[in-house]
């Protein structure tokens, strides 16, 4: 009896991972669907324009208010900790690199899946639950072509846009906090921040993180509305997995750009 | 009388369930052809076989000189080009207006000036009455308008076949009769071909030439409307006359009723 539960146990784990890299494999092949039939959204750039202003810039508020606040904690917790060594005038640089480097990023990633990749994906959804995907096959209109690659491009361009505005807050926010309210030296703050950012190692690098960031969590929210169930209850799942699958991408692939970033690439 | 589509010894189904069983029907040019059957007979799935959005298992379909058995993407949206489709609650594009659902397959398949896509847009309107609301949202309109305007967009490019899948579903009288004639007056203007999907007895005996009658995936009768009217086969005759009991029992087949509730036999 306990050797036929285990088994059952195993097998279990067995099925659901077959399933995750199943799920994983059709994302990537959408992913090739997607770019295969993006020539549309580029010869009608207006389509992809359009999405960045749904998925980007309606993004804005919540990405800068909480670009702010998260700076204004690094500050906080950044003074606290350096003054015991005696080295407080640092607080900007640990506010910049970390932001930068990794809170920019993720954080702004991990927001932009909750409030753009979720409503990418019940739009396409329910758009699917609707006939109107079916609607614009029956005109001999590609839906991935006109529907699924210009919101998928919008995401792209968006996410590094939203991750530097976000990084650029956080700045001001640890700034505020740490010149403004407990008087760090205003020039030590920037000079050192200035003297120990690298363009290319950490800003560069950022950036890349979150174009990256910006495919995974587009593919993911495009692929889940596409295949959703055409019910109500469908649509929610979908979105449900889109905010789960694109926060655990995210985070997976920061700890892999990261090992590499560190290491040089090499 | 040359035929535009011709389904031969077509068998289809879901998985192992057969849903249509030898199918032989045949639509002329310049027809209105009424297919109905109750709810689930299996009658949008042949018209789904029509449109391409299904393939057959076995038997072939053939549409304008195509046989969608094997037929290539290509291929199919060429023939699209050639179809329009009147969804069941008319699946308009709900993030574009009225004036630019009507628009749409004319910017997308054709190099028109705008100005002329105006012209054409409102004249297609015009001829569902419904000129005056081309600025409005689809969200805007009512059940029977947005119908209306589907089928000005389904008829925006002219098409040789016209289908419709429950086009009186969900309609009040006044505009189930509008929608009736807009049906076969479009079908007479335009020299097009149409297939109506429909469980509407009274409203579709009205308009269409000649009628097919699915049951249970095969079809059972099949007339003019008047030989349909006069039909001596109880199943017709209980459909057409609305007649409670007959045939389709009112009682779904169940285990007896004792059972169901608990009792003991006497």
């Amino acid at each position: 009896m306990p050797l036929e539960r285990t088994l059952r146990g195993v097998r279990l784990i067995g099925d659901r991972t077959l399933r995750i890299v199943e799920r994983v494999g059709a994302t990537v092949a959408f992913l090739g669907l997607i770019l295969a039939q993006s020539g549309p959204s580029f010869r009608r750039f207006g389509l992809v324009i359009r999405e960045i202003f749904y998925a980007g810039v309606q993004s804005l508020i919540i990405i800068l208010v909480s670009g702010l606040f998260v700076g204004m904690v690094l500050g906080l917790q950044g003074h606290e900790t350096l003054q015991n060594y005696g080295s407080e005038q640092s607080v900007g640089v640990l506010v910049a690199l970390s932001l930068v480097r990794e809170l920019g990023p993720v954080v702004s990633a991990l927001l932009f899946a909750s409030r753009a990749g979720s409503a990418i994906t019940a739009e396409i959804g329910l758009m699917k639950a609707t006939e109107q995907l079916s609607a614009m096959e029956m005109m001999a209109v590609s839906p991935i072509a006109r529907v699924v690659a210009p919101r998928f491009w919008g995401g792209v361009f968006s996410m590094p846009l939203l991750a530097m505005l976000f990084s650029a807050m956080g700045i001001i926010g640890g700034f505020l906090v740490a010149v403004v309210i407990i008087g760090v030296d205003d020039g030590a703050f920037w000079s050192q921040m200035q003297a120990a950012v690298d363009f290319r190692h950490d800003i560069v690098n950022g950036i890349i993180k979150s174009v990256v960031f910006g495919v995974a969590v587009s593919a993911i929210a495009t692929f889940e509305g596409y295949e959703a169930p055409p019910t109500a209850e469908g649509v929610s799942g979908a979105t449900t997995r889109t905010v789960v699958s694109s926060s655990l991408a995210i985070l997976a692939l920061d700890l892999v750009m990261t090992a590499f970033m560190l290491k040089g690439w090499n | 009388m040359t035929n535009l589509v011709e389904i031969s010894d077509l068998n289809f189904g879901y998985n192992d369930r057969l849903v249509l069983k030898g199918i032989n029907l045949t639509v002329p040019k310049g027809s209105l052809v009424a297919i109905m059957g109750l709810s689930g007979c299996g009658k949008t799935t042949l018209l789904r076989l029509i449109g391409g959005q299904l393939r057959a298992r076995e038997g072939s379909v053939e549409v304008a000189g195509y046989r969608l058995n094997h037929i290539s993407q290509h291929d199919l949206y060429v023939l699209r080009r050639r179809l329009g489709m009147l969804f069941q609650f008319g699946a308009l594009f709900t993030d574009l207006s009225v004036y630019d659902n009507v628009a749409f397959q004319m910017r997308e398949h054709t190099d028109l000036p705008e100005s002329l896509i105006r012209d054409l847009t409102l004249m297609k309107l015009n001829a569902v009455g419904l000129r005056g609301v081309h600025s409005l949202m689809p969200s805007e309109l009512s059940g029977g308008m947005a119908r209306r305007v589907a089928l000005a967009r389904a008829t925006a490019l002219d098409p040789e076949l016209i289908l419709y899948d429950e086009p009186f579903a969900g309609l009040d009288p006044i505009s189930l009769g509008v929608i009736g004639q807009l049906i076969r007056r479009l079908n007479d203007a335009l020299g097009a071909t149409s297939v109506l999907v429909t469980h509407d007895v009274q409203e579709s005996l009205k308009i269409v030439d000649y009628v097919y009658f699915v049951s249970e995936g095969v079809i059972v009768a099949q007339g003019t409307p008047d030989e349909i009217r006069a039909s001596a086969t109880p199943f017709v005759h209980q459909f057409v006359w609305g007649e409670v009991d007959g045939p389709l029992p009112f009682h779904y087949p169940a285990q007896a009723m004792q059972n169901d509730l608990g009792l003991r036999g006497g």
